[in-house]
């Protein structure tokens, strides 16, 4: 297990790696002690987001399919949830409406992944067809304003969005606060080991082979199109899960968190962070989205207009993400320190490994 | 016994037809060449075996079986192993990830990393292997891809200009692992237009010309076909 770990497509390996991430892993879980609701409460909201950042990682990083159809996967979990929420009841049966709601993402995720792949769409087209599918539910969903669209009891309500179902609970106890914060954290690590696991595991290596050369992966025998629907499966599962805990979290959701504006942003998470690498997008991700929303609350416009920024300089001077390529740089500098060689630049730390997508 | 069966096999695209009508057998245990001058249909005939190309006509059948419309990963899962005339590696990972990637259907743990030690020193990669494919030499990249093509134990191994960029120290050292691998039972079909190296393996010869079959046999026969040495040869090398 320790082996698919610490295996050869994750950076952060040893003994290092792994005592810094305990000790960040026990700062995050110290942290609601000291700080206080509201900072907790923002810092759960963070973390909602990370697990759509992870699973666009795996696709695009890992898998090379450029997809612009996180939020499409993310609106379906998160209306799936308000509307199982709402049609179920409250109470525990809200564990039930996270976990279905997923599913039915990840069934989503299946039948479109399915024509595209099947079908030869690849490269740029993949992620023209998924901004495409996005862009159209968002727009399907501001004209359900009438009391004509509802799903039992639950409304759909057009651009004023649906509300009125429960947040998270188990029994009478309402997740929320601190123990939201706590399920956010437990849910990130399981699902970053279980990540890392996969692309280091046979399927891992089979998913990076499809990515470097599909052709060269089917002459080894591979079904290429399989593992690149499972790719896709489990990353836009990944969108539904933030969806469903986004939903929760708010009890409110809205067609502006799936049309373009927000199905860009996960793009600039990942690109900006690294698209190759779990870790980096873990901790870029984390990162822009605590300086986007401490902006926001000056002005969203600046927000954006930063959010933009970073994605050109990213492009400009480290394609590979600016978090790896940092990560690389002091790596690379510690090396040469004790060889005594010259530092490489940003630039060299940060060129694209694969320049497929 | 055949191996492969190909029977009036043809492919067009759009006006032109660059295979047409093509029957060819290749026997289990032969090593087999495919010559021919430049757009005889050769590489045209090798991705129809291999199945990168669907045929406009005819059948291909692997080991008694009709593979014709079959995806190229379910004839490798037949035994088939196939290395086409660009290097065609995994550039981006390291050597080692590359024979992995290849063997790792087939055997795990440490009898994996046994074979990988073994195939990388077969083919002189063993002080490269962590290196990223991609940083190899255009002959180390062609050796790389026979190695994963060999990794798979294959009952057919496809190559398409194996030595095509290679030294002649290399090229003589690619047919000696060939007809190294032919002796422990493998069947090879090689295309090539380095007659040197045809002359070291090959033990049948089938010559296309203009996208048909213009000769087969062994290769002092059709060294010795005029027809042949005109359109393709040159006098000089058939005698």
């Amino acid at each position: 297990m320790f082996k698919l770990l610490d295996g050869p497509q994750t950076l952060g390996r040893g003994k290092i790696f792994w005592s810094c991430f305990l000790a960040v892993l026990a700062g995050a879980l110290i942290y609601p002690v000291f700080a206080d609701s509201y900072d907790v409460g923002n810092f759960s909201y963070f973390l909602i987001w990370i697990f759509m950042a992870l699973g666009l990682c795996l696709m695009w990083g890992y898998g090379g399919m450029l997809s612009f159809g996180q939020t499409f996967f993310f609106g379906i979990a998160g209306y799936g949830y308000g509307v199982l929420a709402i049609n179920m009841g409250g109470g525990t049966t809200t564990i039930a409406a996270i976990i279905l709601s997923v599913l039915i993402a990840m069934a989503a995720a299946a039948v479109l992944g399915y024509f595209m792949i099947w079908g030869g769409i690849s490269g740029i087209f993949f992620g023209i067809v998924t901004l495409s599918a996005t862009l159209v539910l968002a727009f399907f969903l501001g004209q359900t304003a009438g009391p004509e669209w509802h799903i039992g009891t639950a409304r759909l309500n057009g651009f004023n969005g649906m509300k009125g179902m429960d947040p998270l609970a188990v029994g009478d106890f309402y997740i929320e606060g601190s123990a939201l914060y706590y399920v956010m954290i437990a849910l990130i690590v399981i699902v970053y080991i279980a990540l890392r696991m996969l692309v280091n595991s046979s399927v891992g290596n089979v998913i990076v082979a499809t990515r470097e050369n599909p052709q060269r992966a089917e002459m080894l025998g591979y079904d290429v199109r399989k593992y690149q629907l499972l790719t896709f499966v489990i990353g836009s599962g990944l969108a539904g899960l933030s969806g469903a805990l986004y939903t929760s979290w708010g009890q409110f959701i809205t067609p502006s968190s799936i049309g373009l504006p927000a199905a860009a942003m996960p793009i600039v998470w990942v690109a900006f962070s690294g698209r190759s690498d779990l870790t980096a997008t873990l901790v870029g991700s984390f990162l822009l989205l605590f300086g986007f929303q401490t902006i926001t609350v000056y002005s969203q416009q600046a927000a954006l207009v930063l959010m933009g920024t970073l994605l050109l300089a990213t492009v400009m001077l480290a394609p590979q993400g600016f978090v790896l390529g940092i990560g690389k740089l002091v790596v690379d500098w510690w090396t040469r320190r004790r060889r005594r060689e010259p530092a490489p630049t940003l630039a060299d730390a940060g060129r694209l490994q694969s320049d497929e997508t | 016994m055949a191996l492969v069966d190909v029977k009036g096999v043809s492919k067009r695209f759009g006006g032109l037809t660059a295979v047409s009508d093509v029957d060819l057998t290749v026997n289990a245990g032969e090593v087999h060449c495919l010559i021919g001058p430049n757009g005889a249909g050769k590489s045209t005939l090798f991705k129809l075996i291999v199945g990168l190309y669907p045929p406009t006509g005819g059948s291909i059948l692997f080991d008694s079986v009709d593979i014709t419309n079959e995806r190229p990963y379910a004839r490798v899962q037949r035994g088939m192993s196939i290395k086409m005339q660009a290097p065609s590696v995994f550039k981006e990972l390291p050597v080692r990830q590359n024979i992995q990637i290849a063997l790792q259907e087939r055997l795990s743990g440490a009898e994996r990393s046994a074979e990988e030690d073994r195939l990388l020193t077969l083919l002189d990669l063993a002080q490269d292997s962590d290196k990223l494919a991609g940083a190899l030499s255009h002959g180390q990249q062609q050796w790389l891809e026979i190695g994963m093509a060999l990794a798979l134990q294959p009952q057919l191994l496809l190559l398409d200009e194996p030595t095509a960029g290679m030294s002649p120290e290399e090229t003589f050292k690619t047919g000696e692992l060939i007809k190294s691998f032919n002796a422990e039972g493998m069947t090879v079909l090689v295309v090539e237009h380095d007659m040197a190296f045809v002359r070291q393996v090959a033990q049948r010869v089938t010559v296309l010309h203009l996208g048909k079959i213009f000769a087969r046999g062994d290769l002092e026969t059709i060294l010795q076909d005029e027809k042949v040495a005109d359109i393709y040869l040159g006098q000089s090398h058939a005698h």
